[in-house]
């Protein structure tokens, strides 16, 4: 059991963070928490992927060349896979992106409501 | 042999009522004579271009218009068979008079909105005669429910509480049947069977399970029930009475409730046949229901003192004098009852013609009010006496003969008791319509008005479907073979003729 | 096709100049879908690889039938609202209708990419590019449109992590992202466990992004409180895209049978689906605001895709798909109407639309023809998804759809009679009922009309499109046949 979880660590991690991300997201009453909890859940995700492309031993996916000569292996076997980690730097500007969004909307929200909880705006709003 | 030849005539049919609506639509209040000439002109149009496939009809070539494909594999088709041409002529010619009375109906009441009461009102006959020539069951459904939607603008025209809830009352029983309609048609394209009608019955040559059958005949029957006021589904029509007058007329003669009933005939003659109903044991299941609503119905009229009320329920009764003509699987029965359809929609109109007549002139609506009424209306009350002596059946009125071959027809199949049952309620008849009569007219008025019969347009109309009820007792073949028709449908949905043709009487 | 993708473009101009650049855009795209349509019915499926990489490299952009065809209806869809809106947009937006416009544009580039996109991360950038669009168009209502639009923001990022989550444990087993491709290699092999993970997650996020209930949370307040420019265009379009999303999952990413099979995801979606649509219509009956009664509205007839889908035969399928087109344009009639409506007169509540009918007859009507159309009533292409729904249904022997699809037409019926009766038989009024409208949102001149003199017939640009929007209702009805005929027929095969 214990060498499961050692065994896939990674993952039950992320399984953790994903679930405290949902509920910040959900749970808690004020939208800044919420926010950082939807934040928390993409970071959860993004690991997962990372996780996902991880070998045991392997390492960066870098070629050296030199004077035409390719001097690191060229085994794909040794290297740590490269697409997730792109794929996650686009995950990762969508995330910034939405972020930023839900962030302007805050500042509006504070600033017509001077309030950023959830239930007291919405007696304020229902005005 | 019947043969199909393509044809846009029957297309036109449907079409002109829909350009009459728009031109109606389009003139508008201001040029009022303009706008309600249209719907005659349209009407007496509409009897021009019916009356012209007749020939060809009886003589066996049926004409038909292919329309476009509407779901995969199948098309909307109008085709103008002998049942179809029944309902067709009658819609009409009955058309031609109902909109000269509705003109006058409604000018004396002062109603409001006319314009929209007559672009309604052409849009129903056009729905209506797309019932009557649909070729197959989506076709049917979807005029079926075209009416129901275009009929709503009149039940709840005048716009009073009482016309509102009325209006949702009718929507709701139509709407539910139509959906009913819809699965059962959705149903039987997924069995691999094409819907087209066919006169002893679509159904007849597939094979589907008991199960099957029974369910759609459930839904089928319910569906169509619901127009047809047969009981329990009858609920809408008496509520409906608040509508004007010309609506009523129209809902209980033309339009409406004779669609329900012609879609009876559709579906236990076209879409089951004799024979599969026979092996199903479901006529006796529906004639139970007919023959009870046709008693009830008669019961019920006695009680009313409205006459309009008194008159809805002595209509639910006689749609359902139909419904069992044709529930009991004979060519005679039939016959009588695609006779009835004619007949009763003459008498009936005469009946609410008289009606709204009377209200427009003396705003009396109850039957307790009528004394000596016929003196001083004597054309109107004329009429009305010729129309009681149809409904009670007596010869040589139009209903007479058409009872005469509903009570043969049920005695040609060994079920003598349905033949009493139309007798009883004949003699139910005269009792709710005579004694309305007699007031008029061996009764001294109690109050002490004067008046003068209706306007013109109002009293014409009436004078003339009355006349039209002995007359066509006497000649149903005359003017449009009606006899001819019902008889050739009955041929062919049993292959058999009828072992009496008219003439012979 | 690629085309419809960059026209779109994001153009900051400022003023009158932002409405003529997202008209050029909504409307290129739109002609450009036709065209591909076409070119595809006669062609075949085209296949393009950004950036000249092949696949599974490279992002492969597919158009075929089905693709083409939804990006006719939202492009179209789009381009008659965005025309019919346009004053709405002036009055909304107008300090800064340059970045509106450009909003706009990135919705709709969103929404085309999702449809054209071949691979499975991509979708899930488009997704969210659409959506983040949506956000902050939503969130230009103020008032509760703000907190409408956080809200739908905190859970459609939710529902777009769940979706990103699937695409990744599917990256995992079967090594590519493209969806021809993972289709290829998992009809060989789909037995690993987290394949289905995957498969569970992309379905709870494209299903909340489609609103299936209960997922559906987010839908009414944003569908009321957004401003009308943007609710007439986000309601008939972005839940359909999330909509062909799964569509696209069930024909072109999962082996045939998989999501029946392996993992019961259809019958959740049959199931979920026909809850949905009873509680979307029940729910609908009891709204006071016609926003908030369409956007229940919507619920159920989303729900009856999912339905479509759900049943997994072809026939359901095509029901589906019909649906898309119908519901898209139905609703944009409906929604277009209530905005001309608002327009005119600030009317909002369903109890203060007596007498509508005679001031407007235009926009009465065609919200009459999109009621009608709604309810299922033939010839109006309503009734055809039904058809098709009710027939699929008895194909598989699944007779609850029979019964709930046919009884949403009678809930519908009485949610939308209840207006057209109180348009047109009850007398105008003269006050307004208590508006639960808030007052901030439209500084005072909401508060200063007043209902006699303002009801009038709204103005033609808006007219135009919802009587247009409208007869479509009736005419692609008509012509259903040939629609499923030529496009969904062959494009499911």
């Amino acid at each position: 059991m214990i060498e499961d979880i050692a065994a896939r660590f990674p993952y039950w991690a992320t399984a953790v963070l994903m679930v405290i991300g949902l509920y910040g997201m959900i749970g808690k009453r004020n939208l800044v928490k919420k926010l950082i909890g939807m934040n928390i859940f993409q970071s959860a995700i993004i690991l997962f992927f990372i996780a996902g492309s991880q070998r045991d031993g392997a390492t960066l996916p870098i070629l050296l060349v030199e004077d035409g000569h390719i001097l690191t292996p060229v085994d794909p076997e040794l290297y740590v896979n490269p697409l997730p980690h792109v794929l996650m730097l686009t995950a990762i500007v969508v995330s910034v992106a939405i972020t930023g969004v839900a962030l302007a909307f805050l500042v509006r929200i504070y600033r017509e409501y001077q309030d950023l909880d959830e239930e007291s705006l919405l007696k304020k709003v229902r005005q | 042999m019947i043969e199909t030849y393509s044809s846009t005539t029957p297309l036109i049919v449907v079409l002109l009522p829909v350009a009459a609506a728009l031109l109606v639509l389009l003139t508008g209040e201001r040029f009022r004579n303009v706008r309600d000439s249209w719907s005659t002109i349209a009407a007496l149009a509409m009897v021009a271009v019916v009356a012209s496939m007749l020939p060809d009809v009886l003589a066996g070539r049926v004409p038909q218009t292919t329309l476009i494909e509407l779901s995969p594999g199948i098309d909307i088709a109008l085709r103008a068979d002998s049942a179809g041409m029944i309902f067709g002529l009658l819609a009409s010619c009955l058309w031609v008079l109902a909109s000269v009375y509705a003109v006058g109906y409604m000018r004396a009441e002062h109603e409001q909105k006319q314009t929209r009461f007559f672009t309604a009102y052409a849009l129903a006959l056009a729905a209506a005669a797309g019932v009557a020539f649909s070729a197959n069951l989506l076709t049917f459904v979807l005029f079926y429910e075209l009416l129901s939607l275009v009929t709503f603008p009149l039940v709840t025209h005048r716009e009073t509480e009482a016309a509102i809830v009325a209006g949702r009352k009718y929507l709701a029983y139509t709407l539910s049947g139509g959906l009913l309609l819809i699965a059962a048609t959705a149903w039987v394209h997924m069995l691999g069977i094409d819907g087209t009608f066919v006169a002893g019955g679509l159904l007849a040559d597939e094979t589907i399970s008991k199960t099957t059958s029974w369910a759609l005949l459930a839904l089928l029957m319910v569906g169509v029930g619901v127009k047809s006021a047969v009981m329990p589904l009858h609920g809408w029509l008496p509520s409906a009475m608040v509508a004007p007058t010309p609506v009523s007329a129209l809902l209980h003669a033309v339009a409406v409730v004779k669609a329900g009933v012609f879609g009876v005939v559709r579906v236990l003659v076209f879409v089951f046949g004799a024979e599969l109903l026979r092996e199903m044991n479901a006529w006796q299941v529906i004639a139970i229901f007919a023959a009870a609503t046709l008693l009830i119905g008669s019961i019920l009229a006695l009680r009313h003192d409205n006459l309009k009320r008194r008159l809805a329920y002595s209509t639910i009764s006689h749609l359902s004098y139909i419904v069992l003509g044709v529930a009991l699987l004979g060519p005679i029965a039939l016959t009588g009852a695609l006779l009835h359809i004619v007949g009763h929609g003459v008498t009936k109109i005469t009946l609410f013609f008289v009606a709204g007549a009377i209200n427009a002139q003396t705003h009396k609506e109850n039957v307790s009010q009528l004394d000596g009424i016929g003196r001083q209306m004597p054309i109107t009350m004329g009429a009305f006496t010729l129309a009681a002596l149809s409904m009670a059946g007596i010869p040589p009125f139009v209903l007479f003969t058409s009872k005469f071959y509903l009570g043969w027809g049920a005695a040609e199949v060994d079920q003598q008791i349905f033949m009493m049952i139309y007798l009883i309620s004949g003699v139910l008849a005269a009792g709710y319509l005579f004694p309305v009569v007699y007031r008029a007219f061996w009764k001294s008025s109690t109050d002490h008005m004067v008046y003068g019969e209706a306007d013109m347009r109002m009293v014409a109309p009436l004078a003339i479907t009355g006349v039209l009820a002995l007359f066509l007792g006497i000649a149903p073949n005359l003017p449009f073979s009606f006899f001819d028709l019902a008889s050739e449908v009955a041929r062919t949905a049993f292959d058999q003729g009828i072992p009496i043709t008219w003439g012979a009487e | 096709m690629l085309a419809a993708l960059i026209a779109p473009v994001v153009t900051r101009l400022r003023y009158e100049l932002g409405f003529i650049i997202a008209l050029t855009g909504v409307g290129l795209s739109a002609i450009v879908s036709a065209w591909a349509l076409f070119h595809v019915l006669d062609t075949g499926t085209m296949h393009y690889n950004l950036g000249g990489w092949a696949p599974p490299v490279g992002i492969e952009y597919v158009v075929d039938l089905i693709s083409a065809f939804v990006a006719v209806i939202v492009t179209s869809v789009a381009t008659l609202v965005i025309i019919g809106t346009r004053r709405w947009a002036d009055r909304e937006a107008s300090d800064r209708l340059g970045s509106f416009y450009g909003l706009v544009m990135l919705l709709i580039t969103g929404l085309v990419g999702m449809i054209v996109t071949g691979d499975l991360f991509n979708l899930f950038v488009f997704l969210e590019i659409s959506s983040l669009a949506g956000y902050s168009l939503i969130f230009l209502g103020g008032g509760r449109a703000m907190l409408a639009g956080f809200r739908y923001l905190i859970l459609g990022s939710i529902g777009g992590l769940f979706y990103m989550l699937g695409v990744g444990f599917l990256y995992f087993s079967t090594g590519t992202l493209n969806m021809a491709e993972t289709q290829d290699l998992l009809t060989n092999d789909a037995t690993a466990r987290s394949v289905q993970a995957g498969a569970a997650f992309i379905f709870v996020g494209l299903g909340l992004k489609m609103a299936i209930v209960p997922l559906h949370l987010w839908l009414p307040d944003a569908y009321t409180f957004a401003p009308s420019s943007v609710n007439t265009l986000i309601a008939p379009i972005m839940t359909k895209v999330g909509a062909y999303a799964m569509i696209r999952m069930f024909l072109s990413v999962f082996p045939d049978g998989y999501l029946k099979d392996a993992l019961p995801v259809a019958d959740a979606l049959l199931v979920l689906g026909l809850i949905g649509i009873i509680f979307g219509s029940v729910a609908a009956m009891s709204q006071k605001d016609i926003r908030r009664m369409l956007a229940y509205s919507s619920i159920s007839q989303i729900a009856l895709i999912a339905v479509g889908v759900g049943l997994g035969t072809p026939l359901g399928l095509v029901a589906a798909l019909l649906h898309i087109m119908n519901h898209a344009v139905m609703k944009a009639t409906l929604f277009m109407a209530t905005a001309s409506v608002r327009f005119s007169s600030g009317i909002t509540q369903v109890s203060d639309f007596s007498g509508i009918g005679r001031r407007m007859p235009l926009t009465m009507g065609s919200f009459t023809l999109g009621a009608i159309a709604m309810v299922g009533i033939p010839p109006a292409t309503g009734f055809f998804s039904k058809w098709y729904a009710v027939q699929a249904g008895i194909e598989s022997s699944q007779w609850a759809v029979v019964v709930v699809v046919l009884a949403s037409s009678l809930l519908t019926a009485v949610y939308l009679f209840r207006i057209l009766e109180s348009a047109y038989l009850h007398p105008l009024k003269l006050e307004p009922s208590h508006s639960h409208e808030n007052p901030e949102e439209f500084g005072e001149t909401e508060q200063k009309l007043t209902f006699e003199a303002a009801a009038r017939e709204a103005p033609i640009d808006m007219v135009v499109p919802t009587v247009l929007l409208g007869v479509a209702t009736v005419v692609l009805g008509v012509l259903n046949a040939v629609i499923v005929i030529h496009i969904l027929e062959p494009g499911i095969a």
